[in-house]
């Protein structure tokens, strides 16, 4: 009787203390970003296109970082959507059983890759075979960091839209093929359509990772901040911006260090809202077969 | 959350057993007792003595040498505060740091211990530039220049139109001070639209895979890649005509004709500090053994024969 109180006590205590720790990170993050916004102006923070806070000549526009993610961010989409939603369809939809329970801890493998790894494999193979296509490839560029993270990003895409088509009624299926349906016709024209908000929080989650996503641009996208859209040159992100001021040695309290909390609140802020969305998402279009 | 916790508790527990085999071990010690030697400044003197305090504390397994970096004008800070026993210059020390040190009361003595060079290099696949004049580097590095240099052709005429793509030392490097200090004119002045890195590794990488790119780093990393890299030679005066460039190389930068990229590199000790035996060892010691070291961290050792003149003046002091 003690006992089951005092296991339950220490699990309140558990789920508690990752709820402290979230509300302490939002709080520092606050703080420090007023701190920040009460020396640079919002407006040229967010709308400023060049970011030099740590040379004496400074300005505080995010916006090439911003770019920076978004371009890397949407060369990861145009790799990790279509294979992962056509992935999923196969094995969801063709594949056989065997195959499917044989593939699909392999492609989950993948996500097991720590991305420190998928980083060189960016700078160290991916870039160089590139180069061999593309002459005028940097050696630094938001192509190859993109086209890896693609690729790291396709389980978890593949996943989460297998899931949602599997869930899908045997029924619906069934109905397509006694009204004439061919398999393919079935699969896009009532699979898919049934299952469009899993497959919807499937690409919001990828996007929102993406964003976040650090090792890899840190070591393979370059650090230089420059709003472009060329995905050829060397590009700095968000992440990669916040791990390199983290390596220096920028003193406690100055304005240089609050540009890294400033810059982590948007992050913050912007995956926050996807998923968000994706939560709206998945209310608004879930389909209920009981 | 909870596994967060056992292991924050192992850790703790870790240690308060490794601190208890310290404290033994320090017991059973039966030499003398040495204070710990107190080292800061320049992040660019620091491989050095670095590599010096790890074969000193070898060879005395009793001693306890720190080495912080808090850039050459911080270590002077507290160095003329009578906080660190020594610190690292990648300059001599200003008269204002002199009257700083004079005020407390703290006498010191200056040692060289090295030369350092700064390169200039491209990638071995650009065959448009062999050289650069100090006022051609001012133009495309000064502050003025972001987001208005930023093709070759507007460096020298007949330079191709292509992008150039620059590569640097971060913020808190001593070699980012001297290069703005000698090329701009203004210490920490500088374009900011450049890839920056601590790292470098990141920088010689950068390098060696863009044909548009240009970059500068201490000499060191450039002779542990030579063949990833083009070395560009540097004209000290403002125009090409006249003079041949004079390319970094251990010679050029010991003799000081490679301008202005190149500087000797000192500590400074408190005399206070210096008739410690355990600083007066250690400081014997890095002279001896400056020459191997110093080349093993890439650097450009003195002369034997300086190193005698420094050894002198160390034991006059």
């Amino acid at each position: 009787m003690w006992i089951e109180r005092g296991i339950e006590g220490v699990l309140f205590l558990c789920a508690l203390a990752s709820i402290g720790v979230t509300a302490g990170i939002i709080a520092v993050l606050l703080f420090e970003t007023l701190a920040f916004l009460g020396e640079v102006p919002i407006t040229d923070f967010l709308f400023g296109t060049s970011w030099t806070p740590l040379f004496l000549k400074k300005s505080f526009g995010v916006l090439p970082l911003v770019g920076g993610t978004l371009l890397v961010s949407s060369i990861a989409m145009l790799i990790a959507l279509p294979a992962g939603l056509l992935s999923a369809i196969y094995l969801s939809e063709y594949a056989e059983d065997r195959v499917r329970r044989t593939i699909k801890p392999i492609l989950e493998i993948l996500a097991g890759i720590p991305t420190v790894v998928y980083g060189y494999f960016a700078l160290l193979f991916v870039t160089p075979l590139l180069q061999e296509f593309i002459p005028g490839l940097a050696g630094f560029n938001a192509l190859s960091p993109g086209i890896v993270m693609g690729i790291m990003i396709i389980p978890m895409v593949s996943s989460v839209s297998e899931d949602a088509l599997h869930s899908v009624p045997i029924g619906l299926r069934e109905g397509a093929y006694a009204l004439g349906a061919t398999r393919l016709q079935a699969t896009l024209r009532v699979v898919v359509p049934a299952a469009f908000s899993g497959i919807s929080v499937a690409a919001i989650l990828a996007i929102s990772r993406a964003i976040g996503e650090t090792m890899i641009v840190a070591i393979a996208a370059g650090q230089q901040p420059r709003l472009t859209a060329s995905p050829l040159v060397p590009v700095e992100t968000m992440t990669a911006y916040i791990v390199q001021v983290s390596l220096g040695d920028t003193p406690f309290g100055t304005l240089e260090y609050r540009t890294i909390f400033a810059v982590g609140m948007l992050l913050f802020v912007g995956t926050f809202g996807l998923n968000l969305l994706s939560h709206w998402l998945r209310q608004r279009f879930r389909e209920e077969y009981t | 959350m909870c596994r967060l916790f056992l292991i924050a508790v192992l850790t703790a527990l870790g240690s308060f057993i490794s601190s208890c085999e310290a404290g033994d071990s320090e017991r059973t010690d039966s030499t003398p007792s040495w204070n710990i030697i107190t080292i800061d400044g320049s992040s660019t003197v620091f491989p050095i003595t670095e590599a010096v305090a790890e074969e000193f504390q070898k060879v005395h397994s009793h001693a306890r040498v720190t080495v912080g970096i808090s850039g050459t004008g911080g270590g002077f800070q507290k160095f003329c505060r009578g906080e660190v026993d020594m610190t690292g210059a990648s300059r001599p020390i200003k008269p204002s740091e002199i009257e700083a040190c004079g005020n407390n009361g703290i006498e010191w003595t200056e040692i060289p211990v090295a030369y350092d060079g700064i390169v200039l290099v491209v990638n071995p696949e650009n065959d448009w530039t062999n050289s650069m004049t100090v006022a051609e580097l001012s133009i495309l590095w000064a502050p003025d220049a972001q987001d208005q240099v930023l093709h070759w052709n507007q460096i020298r005429a007949g330079w191709p139109q292509e992008e150039i793509h620059l590569f640097g030392p971060g913020v808190d490097s001593g070699t980012f001070d001297y290069f703005t200090e000698v090329i701009v004119g203004e210490t920490g002045a500088s374009r900011g639209d450049f890839t920056s890195s601590e790292n470098d590794n990141v920088l010689v990488q950068g390098v060696s895979r863009d044909k548009l790119a240009l970059g500068y780093f201490g000499y060191a990393y450039y002779e542990e890649n030579q063949d990833k890299l083009k070395l560009l030679g540097v004209h000290p005066t403002d125009t090409e005509d006249g003079f041949d460039p004079i390319y970094p190389s251990p010679d050029t930068i010991r003799e000081g004709t490679y301008r202005p990229l190149s500087r000797p590199i000192f500590i400074y000790v408190s005399k206070a500090a210096a008739n410690r035996n355990e600083v007066d060892t250690f400081i014997k010691f890095y002279l001896n053994e400056s020459t191997d070291l110093v080349r093993e961290v890439g650097y450009v050792p003195l002369p034997e024969s300086e190193y005698a003149l420094a050894r002198e003046r160390y034991q006059q002091r």
